[in-house]
């Protein structure tokens, strides 16, 4: 029973001017290292909150979150946070932007020159590298968010915690994005929470999909097992069996058994 | 034919942009100069011209301290100004910080500014004179005084509306509260800050006229009041055109200044 991440009992309310507000109830989820986790669910249904939960950005009212063994107490770099909006500082160049989280991890250990190679590094690694000295404002959207993973991998961090990290984004350049960052996580071992509403995006990256009921008071209603061989090849899934399945199961859940009216 | 020639449809554009102010103009000396007709205190356009002329030919005469050239007065003008607010931003920008960021110190100071901000730049005079005893430094804490409101208040909304977003990210990356000052609040605020310098210069400039009118020494203010008492019009005119061209210029040199500082702009 030693997960790498444990949420456990875990509850959240919010006081707002018209009373408090139960956003989540008893949440268990436990999740290994180097596994992929997305979380799906209707919007409101505080997926980011237990995302956030994680991250340290919300306090729990109840129940006790670890990360490796350690209480979570507040954010800190060893989870570190993809954005929905990519929130990269206007002001910095995209190397400037994955320096200053690596300055927070590595500022006492390590040269000015190895800090700035780690993020050169990152950014190959999210094949920006001819991208290095632009500004945010100078690039794509889709850029903008590989420039946003570039920060968080750069970290090195225990866990990354990625909010509907292309919710943003149009379908083609979604689709690359996806298949870079399978591809990232298989050769970096990286321990991932993804929050989506994307049942696609849920399928093809994530080892397991938690499925949230809908709010208030939430919780996880199911949690699937996608039990699919790695690499996963999006075109050779197209027309695959099990793929189809697990698909369904998420489909079924959303729109059977916790149908929403549109809000 | 004409879009066949780029060179005649730029000085079409030209001609149209140039058009407008250039009638405005025309109307307003038209204006000043019926109005100069019928009132013979007021000098003609052409007379003012003529006396600016001269004026201009030799700025910079020295003929003891109460006769010296209108460019002297404008530079004792002008670095009274550059001293008195260069003193409110030293301490009106790090304090505005400090009021955005905390909110015990926005609920503390808030209701001091908010007395003293409407009070006239004039008022505080002779609070200057009492306690600085001179004119010079007295003159310079009336500008301070009045320059410093728009860039506390400017730099302190600033820092209120800095993104979430970006403070996310300071939260999440753990970024101490000096690397949250530095990296994150100061570049965010930038713009902010700079719109407080150019209202705080255009008040600076408008309040140091009325000063030195009082202080007395050199300086443009000093000068109109010396030529009302000659009763030398066409000089009041000229130096209100001095005040409005040089407000103008610094109001122009600051919107460029504040532009190269906008990220959102670029």
């Amino acid at each position: 029973m030693n997960a790498y991440i444990q949420l456990d009992n875990v509850g959240m309310q919010f006081n707002t001017k018209r009373g408090p507000f139960i956003a989540l109830r008893d949440v268990d989820l436990h999740i290994q290292k180097g596994e992929f986790v997305s979380i799906i669910g209707h919007s409101g249904c505080g997926k980011s909150t237990v995302l956030n939960l994680v991250a340290g950005l919300l306090d729990a009212t109840t129940g006790t979150l670890l990360c490796a063994g350690r209480e979570i107490k507040g954010p800190g770099p060893d989870r570190a946070v993809v954005f929905q909006n990519h929130s990269l500082l206007p002001w910095l160049t995209c190397t400037g932007n994955v320096l200053l989280a690596v300055e927070q991890v590595f500022g006492k250990s390590e040269s000015k020159t190895q800090m700035l190679d780690r993020a050169h590094r990152a950014l190959e690694l999210v094949h920006l590298t001819h991208a290095n000295d632009k500004f945010p404002h100078e690039i794509s959207g889709g850029m903008k968010q590989r420039v946003g993973i570039a920060r968080a991998l750069a970290m090195e961090p225990k866990a990354l915690l990625m909010d509907e990290p292309f919710g943003a984004l149009d379908a083609l350049t979604r689709a690359h994005l996806q298949d870079e960052l399978m591809s990232i996580c298989a050769a970096t071992q990286s321990t991932v929470i993804m929050v989506t509403h994307d049942v696609d995006e849920a399928v093809l990256l994530s080892d397991r999909i938690v499925m949230m009921t809908n709010g208030p008071s939430a919780t996880v209603g199911e949690i699937l097992h996608v039990d699919l061989p790695r690499p996963r090849e999006r075109l050779a899934l197209a027309d695959d069996a099990a793929y189809n399945h697990y698909r369904h199961e998420v489909l079924k859940f959303l729109y059977e058994k916790h149908h929403k009216t549109a809000a | 034919m004409s879009t066949l020639n780029p060179g005649a449809d730029r000085l079409k554009a030209i001609a149209r942009s140039i058009t407008p102010p250039m009638i405005g103009l025309g109307l307003f000396i038209l204006l000043w100069a019926l109005v100069s007709a019928n009132t013979p205190t007021i000098p003609t356009p052409g007379v003012t011209f003529t006396s600016a002329v001269e004026l201009f030919s030799d700025p910079f005469y020295n003929k003891g301290p109460n006769d010296m050239g209108i460019g002297w007065n404008i530079l004792a003008s002008l670095e009274r100004v550059a001293i008195g607010f260069g003193l409110a931003a030293l301490v009106g920008i790090p304090l505005g910080f400090i009021i955005g960021r905390f909110r015990f110190f926005n609920d503390m100071l808030a209701p001091i500014i908010s007395l003293l901000r409407p009070v006239s730049p004039l008022a505080w005079l002779p609070i200057g004179l009492l306690v600085l005893q001179k004119a010079e430094p007295a003159a310079i804490w009336v500008i301070f005084i009045s320059s410093i409101w728009p860039m506390i208040i400017n730099t302190a909304v600033g820092v209120t509306r800095v993104p979430q977003d970006y403070m996310n990210v300071a939260r999440v990356l753990n970024l101490s509260e000096w690397k949250i000052v530095t990296r994150i609040l100061f570049p965010a605020t930038l713009p902010y800050v700079m719109t407080g310098v150019r209202l705080s210069i255009g008040v600076a400039w408008l309040v140091i006229v009325a000063a030195e009118m009082l202080t007395g020494g050199i300086g443009i203010g000093f000068w109109i009041w010396d030529e009302w008492n000659n009763l030398d019009v066409a000089h009041i005119i000229i130096a209100i055109f001095v005040v409005g061209i040089i407000g103008l210029l610094l109001e122009v040199l600051l919107t460029q200044l504040a532009k190269r500082f906008d990220y959102d702009a670029r």
